[in-house]
């Protein structure tokens, strides 16, 4: 129920909107009542043959509800329609807003695209909130009124049965139908998670599956998932034909019970006989907006469960809080690391633990040690991804947890191994670094980063993830991104690693070229140049092993020195 | 209405079902006429004969049980439909998997990522609204206005002129607007589709977003693209809509012209109440089949476009593959050489050539090394001996015998293959390993882990070798998946052994313990490595350089360093950097 109130208040701002289409909705269903209820007292109305004057309302009655249901019911689905747009631009952006904050530390569990796409899917489904949830059951209240008034003109009897029918239909079905398929909703979205999973793998691991002679094992589990969906959405679909059944049913049941109310008062001669045809076609019309009652009930449920999603991911507390009253940053900026320790949730390891280095403005610093050694959290502190379990790093002597995140960031250019590629122009891609940025900057980023011959294909689609390009010239794009956005601290974190090594070593050289005055500082495991940097830190398990220059650390025999052979001989031999 | 003749084709098959289902309908057709008879009986006899109400208990009875029977007859015809659709699913579903299983990676490679498991996954269910719902009205919207007719034309010969006058009318609107209605609409999910890929797209990158401070600016971006969409939208739905209001204004003005007609005749006498109130209460009934398939055409749309991307994997048009009926013996395999005799082949929907005319020798016990530039046909070749694909022309052999003579599934029990990429299934790593040989001992086990580096990996994880991996478990690092799949081929010990070597992803450390232990693996079997690095490449017994697709040059080491100036330049690129 909270999750219900909390999804109808994002879409109050719409409310006149809505209101505005329920109401034409029930104004073209009254003029179909209004349709059939005129056209029975025309013709009972000539079978007692007055002077056809008598017949000249009749008539037109019939062709202006004739007209009017057909031009209501236009305006009422483009004026639905507009609203149920605006409601899902709404909800992007609501729903945009309130991950924002939480990316990316809080976001760590949605790495795989499906579970993202499942988010935009819940989203999607949402959109239908109003016309398929909120709406039908308004146009069916005023209906079940309009009812109430139009037959308790010949007698309160017939209203009230009409009223009771209406509420079985529109209530009761529903209530049952939910009854009976209880647990079988949740039951098929089960049978569906795992069939993912199934199908996932059987899609992407047919190679391995042949090679192993497992395919038959698994395609025997497919199936037997398929099959238990399938057997789940079957007692679905009897209880849906069901209701339509029953709803018809119980028209014809309104039928005979209003029929039996008016006809006494007919015989004894309390009313005209008109009225028999009337109420007949009027029941008979009314149960249009009762139809899709549980239809509404059953989306009510998928809604509330894709809401419960969304707000169970929304409703976490951001990693990174942006100060009151953020310091501007300094002008002069050593990196300065206290005691830092780190530990990511649900992990019992340290990432870091008790680092301090200082890494002054302009130097060239190395980060190098074995994956997982804790090379790139440092990053993510440094990028205030994440907020320090203990100790401190500072920029310029100051915290930076002092700092508006979005300031340091801007102060900061990471290229980093996972490049994202957006799916759009790949003009639009760079000038996500710097969007002021000339055609004279862009043109010699791209030449820097050994895109030259990109210049004349700027406009050029990238495609979904960057899917046109090789891998190479995506890695080649994020570091031309990071030489347009020109900050003065410059971090590579394994930047160059898919990269052939003719065109590394090219790169590397541009990028000496680039971050001459710049603060930069490398994260790699392949020791390369290493005699061009002022300080190299090896971290191993999350703590600082040694540091000093090149010919110090080699000097000293220990962990680099080791590292620096093996690579040595994995080049060579 | 261009309706897909594949789709009937399967409803073909599962005829039962949808023939009992039809029935249904028509008899419940039938009765909905039965019960406006027995009412217009009950209410003439009310108000125009003015009988007492005694006498109208059985047209009202009547009624009644008409009302039962309808009932039930729909939701029989529900039922069977389903029933149908269900059938038809469940058969669909098995042959795609079946197809996927029979066609392998090459499948699956040659598709948008994820778009394999999403058709098995989501296309297979977006033909039950097709079937379940489309198909049933589609033939209620010509079954019921039929028997509509049949009984209003004795009962009153104008109204039945102008039912049979106004019903084509609708399905003539139909095909007109509904061609162009389909194009809009099809346009409309585009772009649709387009604005949920561009949010998702703007979600996957948000990091990339933060890195550049623009994450919090691009909520403007965001709305603007919404707000696009939505005045696009509107703009095709004004005109998409004003084919419904057709079809409406038909129903509802030919309801008029009835009821005012009758009306005149029944001022002059030529009419009697009854048959008026009879052909009145059936007039709606007459347009309502035609209006709901207006509402269920985009779910015949839907199901359509679905069976498109189902009937695309299905009908896949690249050859069967050719499965031999000889099981191949371990013993003559571990000592024969694998030759390709001018092996060419294309793939699907390519129009180059990924192997042209190929020719070469894989010595038996050694380890061949193919090198060559990306794109050269390295992975093709691989694919050959996996058994992937089969060439288009030409024959690779093992000693005298074609590759083609084996049945697949035995020769892919002598081979192991590590790939670039190795997938990761989601269960247990237990399960993960012994997947490659389910009978191996515990101890087998425990030996596979050890050489293959993942005791620590094992040891870190929550619950040990028990802990779920691959999707939505514990996710290992890649260079993590390669030694499971080392693992794999250890423990499955096989003569023939396929490797893509893993590129330097990890440190050097690491590096150099896993290149340890794929020599291990290596020695005494056929193995045909990819190799990107020297050192692998000087320790080939035989070394095959490929470029373009066709083999350029193959020998030992030595042999290569002296007479192939390509493979010199190569090794120079790949010696230490100048420093």
């Amino acid at each position: 129920m909270k999750t219900f109130f909390r999804l109808s208040a994002l879409v109050r701002p719409w409310f006149w909107w809505m209101a505005l289409a329920a109401l034409t909705a029930f104004a073209a269903t009254g003029s179909g009542i209004g349709l059939l209820l005129t056209a029975a007292w025309l013709i009972a109305k000539a079978a007692l043959q007055p002077p056809l004057a008598a017949l000249q309302i009749g008539i037109v009655g019939v062709r202006f509800f004739g007209i009017a249901r057909g031009v209501l019911r236009y305006f009422e689905r483009l004026i639905a329609h507009n609203t149920t747009f605006k409601i899902l631009a709404n909800l992007r952006l609501w729903f945009y807003d309130a991950i924002e904050p939480l990316a990316p530390a809080r976001l760590m569990q949605f790495k795989s695209a499906d579970l993202l796409q499942r988010i935009v899917d819940d989203i999607g489904s949402l959109e239908n909130i109003y016309t398929r949830v909120l709406a039908p059951p308004v146009t069916a209240i005023l209906t079940s009124l309009l009812m109430w008034f139009l037959l308790g003109f010949w007698s309160r009897d017939a209203a009230l049965l009409l009223l009771l029918f209406h509420l079985l239909a529109g209530i009761g079905i529903p209530l049952l139908s939910t009854l009976l398929s209880r647990g079988n909703s949740s039951g098929i979205l089960r049978q569906q998670a795992l069939q993912q999973v199934l199908a996932v793998d059987f899609a992407m691991g047919v190679g391995e599956l042949q090679l192993t002679g497992n395919i038959q094992k698994h395609l025997d589990l497919l199936e037997a998932a398929e099959r238990e969906k399938l057997r789940l959405e079957r007692k679905n679909a009897l209880g849906d034909g069901m209701h339509e059944a029953l709803t018809g049913l119980l028209m014809n049941g309104a039928v005979i019970a209003v029929l039996s109310a008016v006809m006494p008062l007919v015989e004894s001669g309390q009313t005209s006989g008109i009225a028999l045809s009337i109420v007949t076609l009027a029941v008979m019309a009314s149960f249009e907006a009762i139809l899709p009652l549980p239809a509404s009930a059953r989306h009510l449920e998928a809604d509330i469960h894709a809401g419960k999603r969304l707000f169970e991911i929304l409703d976490a507390a951001p990693e990174v809080i942006t100060p009151d009253d953020p310091r501007a940053i300094p002008e002069e900026m050593t990196i300065e690391a206290r005691n830092l320790s780190f530990t990511y949730p649900g992990s019992s390891i340290q990432a870091l633990d008790k680092v301090s280095f200082t890494i002054p403005q302009g130097s060239h610093t190395a980060i190098v040690g074995p994956s997982g050694s804790g090379k790139s959290t440092l990053t993510s502190l440094l990028m205030r991804f994440w907020n320090c379990s203990e100790g401190e790093l500072s920029l310029g002597g100051e915290n930076i947890n002092r700092f508006h995140p979005e300031e340091l960031r801007r102060h900061i250019s990471l290229v980093s191994q996972k490049t994202y590629i957006f799916a759009t122009t790949i003009r639009e891609n760079l000038l996500l670094a710097k969007p002021e940025a000339t055609e004279a900057q862009i043109a010699s980023a791209l030449q820097s980063a050994g895109l030259g011959h990109f210049q004349s294909r700027l406009d050029e689609f990238t495609g979904q993830h960057g899917m046109q390009l090789s891998g190479g010239e995506r890695q080649r794009i994020a570091i031309a991104r990071a030489m347009l956005q020109d900050a003065p601290i410059v971090i590579l974190d394994e930047a160059t690693a898919n990269l052939d090594p003719l065109t590394e070593v090219e790169i590397i050289r541009a990028m000496e070229e680039f971050t001459q005055n710049k603060t930069l500082i490398t994260i790699t495991h392949r020791l390369q140049a290493m005699e061009h940097y002022n300080t190299i830190i090896v971290l191993k398990n999350g703590h600082i092993a040694e540091q000093g220059t090149h010919k110090e650390l080699l000097s000293r025999k220990g962990v680099y020195c080791r590292m620096n052979m093996l690579s040595r001989i994995a080049k060579t031999s | 209405m261009n309706r897909d003749r594949r789709l009937f084709g399967l409803i073909r098959e599962n005829r039962t079902p949808f023939v009992l289902s039809f029935l249904s309908g028509a008899l419940a057709g039938l009765m909905m006429i039965g019960q406006a008879f027995s009412l217009s009986t009950a209410i003439n006899a009310a108000f125009i004969l003015h009988k007492p109400l005694s006498a109208l208990k059985e047209p009202i009875a009547l009624f009644a049980l008409f009302s039962v029977i309808r009932m039930l007859l729909t939701w029989a015809g529900h039922t069977e439909a389903n029933r149908g659709t269900l059938q038809i699913r469940k058969k669909i579903f098995s042959r795609l998997a079946a197809t996927v299983a029979r066609r392998g990676p090459l499948l699956a490679r040659s598709m948008q990522s994820g778009k394999l498991s999403l058709t098995m996954q989501k296309g297979v269910g977006a033909l039950d609204a097709y079937f379940s719902q489309f198909v049933p009205q589609l033939f209620l919207a010509v079954a019921i206005p039929v028997l509509i007719l049949i009984a209003v034309f004795p009962t009153d010969l104008i109204s039945g002129i102008i039912l049979l006058v106004t019903a084509p009318l609708i399905p003539v609107f139909m095909a007109l607007i509904g061609k162009r209605a389909g194009a809009l609409t099809d346009r409309q999910w585009e772009s649709l589709s387009r604005m949920s890929g561009y949010f998702l797209d703007m979600l996957q990158g948000m990091t990339t977003l933060k890195i550049f401070a623009r994450s919090r600016i691009q909520h403007d971006a965001i709305r603007e693209a919404g707000e696009n969409f939505r005045a696009a939208t509107m703009k095709v739905l004004k005109i998409a809509f004003l084919s419904s209001l057709t079809l409406e204004l038909v129903g509802t003005i030919g309801t008029a012209l009835i009821a005012v007609g009758i009306g005149v005749r029944l001022l002059s006498g030529s009419m009697a109440f009854q048959s008026a109130l009879f052909v009145l209460i059936l007039t709606p009934d007459f347009y309502l089949p035609l209006r709901q398939l207006g509402q269920k055409f985009h779910a015949g749309m839907e199901g359509e476009s679905a069976a498109k991307d189902i009937f695309a994997i299905l009908e896949d048009e690249s050859p069967e593959p050719r499965n031999g009926t000889a099981t191949p013996e371990r013993k003559s395999v571990q000592s024969l050489p694998i030759s390709y005799l001018n092996v060419s082949y294309s793939y699907p929907r390519s129009s180059t050539q990924a192997l042209k005319a190929a020719t070469c020798c894989i010595p038996a016990g050694t380890t061949t090394a193919i090198i060559g530039p990306s794109g050269s046909g390295k992975s093709t070749l691989l694919s050959m001996i996996l058994r992937f694909a089969d060439p288009d022309s030409g024959t690779i052999s093992i000693g005298t015998d074609p590759l083609e003579s084996f049945s697949i599934e035995a020769w892919q029990k002598l081979i192991s293959w590590v790939p670039q990429h190795p997938f990761l299934f989601n269960e247990t790593l237990r399960e993960n390993i012994l997947m490659a040989n389910p009978e191996a001992s515990l101890e087998e086990l425990q030996r596979a882990i050890v050489f293959s580096g993942l005791e620590g990996v094992a040891a870190g994880l929550p619950q040990g070798l028990d802990t779920p991996i691959g999707e939505e478990g514990a996710r290992l690092s890649g260079g993590e998946a390669q030694r499971v799949a080392l693992a794999r081929a250890f423990i499955k010990d096989s003569p023939i052994l396929v490797l893509d070597e893993p590129t330097s992803h990890t440190d050097p450390e690491l590096e150099a313990s896993l290149s340890a232990s794929i020599k291990t693996l290596m020695e005494n079997r056929t193995t045909i490595i990819i190799a990107h690095r020297l050192e692998t490449v000087r320790n080939a017994g035989h070394i095959i350089m490929l470029q373009d697709g066709a083999v350029m040059h193959s020998g030992t080491h030595e042999e290569m360093v002296r007479i192939n100036p390509f493979y010199q330049k190569a090794l120079a690129a790949g010696e230490d950097q100048p420093s």
